[in-house]
């Protein structure tokens, strides 16, 4: 290659990917950096956003008992969704996988195309089996004798975890998938030849093995359900305040923006060093199975 | 490999019966001829889906939500296409960075991107207008088109391009005539998935959308927050119905496991 083509060359990708850089640093890392510097400016009822830096907003956060509990209650919600999911969609993903040709991909569409389907719809689902304390699921629940009095869903955390878990299940399921297809179906038989019972293969050998998909597929379920706006806001009501739900409130509602700001970018530093610790935790406790 | 036993299809139809129980059930609560939230215990109507007809602003929000979708998953891939090219390809400096930076809007939450282009488009004169929209969706459409083109091109034959080339093609003769064409299923896909992240999206939009270019998920949700009836139900039955048709589409066309499997990954 002559030096001028190999000039050009080495200049083509750069070419190739400067219209989506420009766009990402103009309307992405932008944006986000003067959410950051949003956060240190003041605020008042009547005199709007002041362009200071002041840590007020930082100070009420931290100090104001309020937002303690209201980043608890997040982060609750959060674990019991993804625990709920990890229990209930590792099995179904094992169960899928042993399924025959058909059966498997049609199941396989059934729990999966839920994802692409709007938020909105599917809490309204929800709130539609909860519906006060005589819906669907507590009668249901009664009728087969599993509790006494009917369990109030709606506007509650137990609602909210529920409703969460379903939207966030295909995440799981798809993640605990994809481990199920690099694990070699002969070992579970070499077990078995060897006399290894149902319950020992799934401990010794498929729990390991599927390990690391359930704790990436909880990653992504906890970060999502950690910022989940659309579930919280329907079934949780006005009242019950997650941290999506408490920011949208003072952007649109009480106009705080430098406090929302702040409460936002918790949200996001709060997520961002979950999820980049988790990974790497997963990836050196797993490191031969990444390999 | 051993065959499931009772105990695990127990399990697997419990789990399926909720997995689609609260889409059957505004499904079948929209068809109620009932003037409140019920299931159809005397015979389907259509009375819900006609009294849509007269909410023009559900109408509106549908057609901005369409118009948003298009137009947006389309200018993704104008900027995804030539990048995803470059990282298929070339191995240069900054690769990884880039690829990283390209498929960060996965990562961060939807509410700091609703509040961070709130914050930005207001700044710049834009706020609530159908162009701010526009632009927030390109960025959070972009990884998805992105995915599904890279894959395209990283699995593409690169020798019919260097027999094109041979042949006296060059430049924008050979993207035209043999790139495009080989990795058109991979863009066309990539297309339909940005399109429908776009016209699902509500925890973004609600933040940017003003009246006028309310979404359809923004207008359903607003709605739900002051009251739940059979119309919104309707609604809803709709949206699940265009839904349902866009993912059949994709999954005779691609392969619906291929298009998730870069939806479930956060862009590691």
């Amino acid at each position: 290659m002559s030096a001028a083509a190999e000039e050009r060359s080495a200049r083509t990708p750069w070419a190739l990917t400067a219209p989506a850089l420009m766009l990402f640093v103009g309307v992405l890392l932008i944006p986000l950096a003067m959410t950051v510097m949003l956060s240190f400016h003041d605020w008042g009822q009547y005199k709007g956003i002041e362009p200071v830096f002041i840590l007020k907003n930082w100070h009420e956060i931290a100090t104001d008992p309020y937002y303690a509990e209201m980043f608890w209650r997040t982060f609750r919600i959060a674990i019991l969704t993804t625990l709920l999911t990890a229990l209930l969609g590792a099995p179904e993903a094992y169960i899928l996988n042993r399924m025959s040709g058909r059966w498997k991909s049609f199941f396989l569409l059934v729990i999966l195309g839920p994802l692409l389907i709007s938020v909105v719809a599917r809490t309204l689902g929800w709130a539609l089996l909860f519906g006060g304390n005589n819906g669907l699921v507590n009668k249901l629940l009664m009728s087969l004798g599993a509790i006494r009095s009917p369990i109030p869903f709606m506007f509650t955390e137990t609602g909210m975890v529920v409703a969460l878990a379903h939207v966030m299940m295909p995440f799981m399921v798809l993640s605990v998938w994809a481990a199920l297809q690099r694990l070699d179906p002969q070992i579970e038989n070499a077990a078995m030849s060897l006399g290894a019972g149902p319950v020992t293969i799934i401990r010794r050998i498929i729990m390991p093995q599927i390990m690391p998909g359930v704790l990436s597929g909880a990653i992504i379920v906890f970060s999502l359900s950690a910022s989940a706006f659309a579930t919280p806001a329907i079934i949780g009501g006005r009242r019950l305040k997650v941290a999506a739900t408490l920011a949208y409130d003072e952007f649109l509602n009480t106009l705080n923006w430098p406090l929302g700001a702040a409460v936002a970018t918790l949200l996001l530093v709060a997520l961002v060093l979950i999820v980049v610790g988790s990974n790497a935790l997963i990836e050196r406790r797993y490191a031969e199975v990444f390999r | 490999m051993r065959q499931n036993g009772p105990l695990a299809l127990i399990f697997h139809t419990i789990f399926v019966i909720v997995t689609v129980a609260p889409i059957l059930v505004v499904c079948l609560v929209a068809f109620t001829p009932e003037g409140f939230l019920s299931l159809p215990t005397n015979g389907f109507s259509l009375r819900w889906f006609r009294t849509i007809l007269n909410y023009p602003e559900f109408i509106h929000a549908f057609w901005v939500s369409l118009g948003l979708g298009a137009l947006s998953s389309l200018v993704a891939l104008l900027f995804a296409v030539p990048a995803a090219l470059a990282i298929a390809r070339y191995r240069f400096r900054g690769r990884d960075a880039l690829a990283a930076l390209f498929l960060s809007p996965l990562m961060i939450p939807h509410v700091v991107l609703g509040i961070a282009f709130l914050r930005f488009f207001t700044s710049a004169g834009l706020g609530g207008s159908f162009a701010a929209l526009i632009i927030a969706h390109v960025i959070i459409v972009f990884p998805f088109a992105l995915r599904l083109t890279l894959a395209a091109a990283t699995g593409m034959d690169r020798t019919v391009e260097m027999a094109a080339v041979s042949l006296g093609a060059g430049g924008w003769t050979l993207f035209r005539r043999v790139t495009l064409p080989l990795i058109l299923p991979g863009v066309i896909s990539g297309w339909a998935l940005a399109f429908i992240q776009s016209f699902d999206d509500l925890t973004m939009t609600v933040f940017l959308a003003a009246p006028g270019t309310e979404t359809l998920p923004v207008r359903m949700f607003l709605y739900i927050q002051d009251n739940i009836d059979p119309l919104v139900t309707s609604v809803s039955a709709c949206v699940i119905a265009i839904t349902m048709t866009a993912l059949i589409l994709l999954d005779r066309f691609y392969g619906l496991d291929r298009v998730l499997a870069g939806k479930g990954d956060t862009g590691r």
